[in-house]
């Protein structure tokens, strides 16, 4: 007789969510460019944000309240709706 | 095996016939009717009811008894192993155990009287006054000895209980069923399904998951914690999936669930520890007289390998995290090198020879209260002292050591677990330090200038910023040290688990209650 176990999984049902299509351009975008409040992410920020303006985006800084836990979900809704782009730099 | 619905007689000998609910008792019936249930096993008839079987000297004592039953007031026989039995009497064969099952029968004979489906009345074994009184009939057995206890029902022949308690008892579970093949190994299996932490689990069958849920009294669907890094809710029944594959017996469940319940605190932040770099996992120490009671060791080799509960504890937690909770190593596990304790890291504090109140207690816990304690640490790492005989020397070199983990210039950013062994904290005691004299001596010899800490001091580009050069700083924030009494009584060395980062920033140790 075959043997039945039972699944030890969260048995989860996934969304099924697509990522939104590249932009052609950042050029008068609003970019967020979150800071995971870890070491010198800001040094790497810093840089990145005067690139980008550079090249014509517009720039919102955002930052966690600690590196070790996932980024608050209010923080989440503040970026989506205030950006068309984020980007997360993750230090180490 | 499938889940059978209980309330659907999985024996092909059986009728279950709802219209019969209150059927004639069993002798009434045609001498050629075969031995059939008539009704579903949760359902008694009305009247007298007794449950035997032939190889119980006891039980065949009491057949005239119930020769005299069945002639006068009418009973219900139930047989248990030889359907022929009582000879002479009409009886109905249990076949499957159902009824003895359904109705907790762990003695035979069992007399019980029912009265609209519902047992009112019951005795165990032969006790003429017990049976006199429920039957009403006042000589009934008078020939027989005044009492004779009965025999072990085959309902809880520990040989058969796990198959029973699948069969009656599988409707609870809930989690989906996996069958494998017969060409199938099944460790393979869980290898291929990813449900492995890199070492042979057990495969989770009915019959073991619903042993498991034996060791505590919640609901399998009682949750119990939401696991991260998927953030899903876990149930008693998953803990006890997961705990079966892991090793562990149903009475280290209580234990597994309360570390469930400290690690996915806020405050210890498994997702953290789960993600970080570092090579952290959760270390958990178990307090109280229950550790003892499940065997667990504290003693010689207290972090090593061999004891059972030790090792299946810990790793119940952490199989949990990665089936559950979706944790697994080159994922959110993103730790650059590990170390062997996430596999599992969990002991139990020498409370009995211990010269100082526990650890669980410094925490707030009752002395008798069996607790579990989580901090995100990593390896243990040996503090070697074979000459100091006083306290002082000692606290000197347990400082010396502390000082240097993760990198001697870092400061208050970890905490760390100090593990004394037997032979070192009887110097402690000797002198007569208890638990905060040995703290606030520690603490009073890890106090360093500013100047030595600041990034490049002493060759060393690590440090502290340049602003505290003039400040007095602590290796360890207050409370931030963590005293456990455990190890072998032979040896003068103690140990200690460096943490990950600490406070709101990272991880808090969390100490939870064990319960039933």
């Amino acid at each position: 007789m075959s043997t039945v176990i039972l699944d030890p999984t969260g048995e989860r049902r996934l969304a099924e969510m697509s990522r939104c299509a590249r932009p052609a351009t950042l050029a008068g975008l609003t970019v967020g460019l979150l800071d995971i409040s870890k070491a010198r992410g800001d040094v790497f920020l810093d840089r990145l944000e005067q690139h980008l303006v550079e090249i014509g985006a517009s720039v919102k800084r955002f930052r966690k309240p600690t590196f070790t836990k996932p980024a608050p979900v209010d923080l989440r809704h503040e970026i989506a709706s205030q950006c068309q782009v984020v980007i997360e730099a993750l230090a180490d | 095996m499938a889940a059978v619905d209980p309330s659907i007689a999985s024996d092909d000998t059986l009728v279950p016939t709802h219209d019969l609910a209150h059927t004639l008792p069993a002798q009434t019936l045609p001498a050629q009717t075969l031995p059939v249930r008539t009704l579903p096993a949760q359902t008694l008839p009305d009247g007298l009811v007794v449950v035997v079987k032939r190889e119980c000297a006891t039980c065949v004592m009491v057949v005239p008894v119930l020769a005299r039953l069945a002639a006068t007031v009418g009973v219900t026989i139930f047989t248990q192993d030889d359907p022929t039995f009582p000879d002479g009497l009409a009886s109905v064969h249990d076949a499957d155990l159902g009824v003895s099952w359904h109705h907790q029968i762990e003695t035979v004979p069992t007399l019980m009287r029912v009265i609209d489906a519902k047992e009112v009345d019951r005795t165990v074994g032969w006790s003429r006054a017990a049976w006199q009184a429920i039957t009403g009939i006042e000589d009934l057995g008078d020939d027989l000895v005044v009492m004779r206890p009965g025999c072990g029902s085959l309902s809880v022949d520990p040989d058969r209980e796990d198959e029973l308690r699948a069969r009656f008892g599988g409707g609870v579970l809930r989690a989906r069923r996996v069958e494998l093949a017969d060409a199938e190994d099944e460790i393979e299996a869980l290898f291929d399904r990813g449900w492995s932490d890199g070492l042979p689990v057990v495969p989770p069958t009915e019959a073991r998951v619903l042993r498991m849920l034996t060791g505590t009294t919640r609901a399998p669907s009682d949750i119990v914690a939401v696991v991260p890094p998927d953030l899903v809710e876990v149930t008693v029944e998953k803990v006890a999936i997961n705990a079966v594959m892991a090793g562990c017996k149903p009475e280290y469940l209580p234990w597994v669930i309360a570390a469930l319940e400290a690690a996915c605190t806020s405050e210890f932040n498994i997702h953290g520890v789960l993600a970080t770099t570092m090579p952290m996992g959760p270390v958990i120490i178990c307090n109280g007289p229950g550790t003892r009671a499940i065997g667990m060791n504290s003693g010689i080799n207290v972090l090593g390998q061999g004891n059972r509960a030790n090792l299946t504890i810990g790793r119940a937690v952490q199989l949990v995290i990665r089936n559950v909770g979706g944790g697994r190593p080159g994922e959110v596990d993103r730790a650059t090198h590990g170390n062997p304790g996430k596999l599992s890291f969990c002991f139990a504090e020498d409370e009995a020879t211990s010269p100082w109140t526990s650890l669980s207690t410094s925490l707030g816990i009752a002395p008798t209260t069996n607790a579990v304690t989580v901090f995100a640490g990593e390896g243990p790492r040996c503090i070697v002292d074979q000459l100091a005989r006083d306290p002082d020397r000692l606290a000197n070199t347990f400082a010396a050591c502390l000082r240097t983990m993760h990198n001697p210039k870092l400061v208050l950013a970890f905490d760390a677990i100090l593990i004394v062994g037997p032979e070192h904290a009887r110097v402690f005691a000797e002198a007569g330090w208890d638990r905060d004299r040995v703290l606030s001596e520690i603490h009073s010899r890890l106090q360093f200038p500013g100047s030595e800490l600041v990034r490049g001091a002493g060759g060393i580009a690590e440090g502290v910023p340049a602003h505290l050069k003039d400040a007095t700083l602590p290796k360890f924030r207050p409370g931030g040290l963590l005293l456990v009494h455990a190890g072998g009584g032979a040896g003068l060395f103690s140990a200690m688990i460096g943490g990950w980062a600490n406070g709101e920033v990272g991880s808090k140790p969390v100490t939870r209650e064990v319960g039933s």
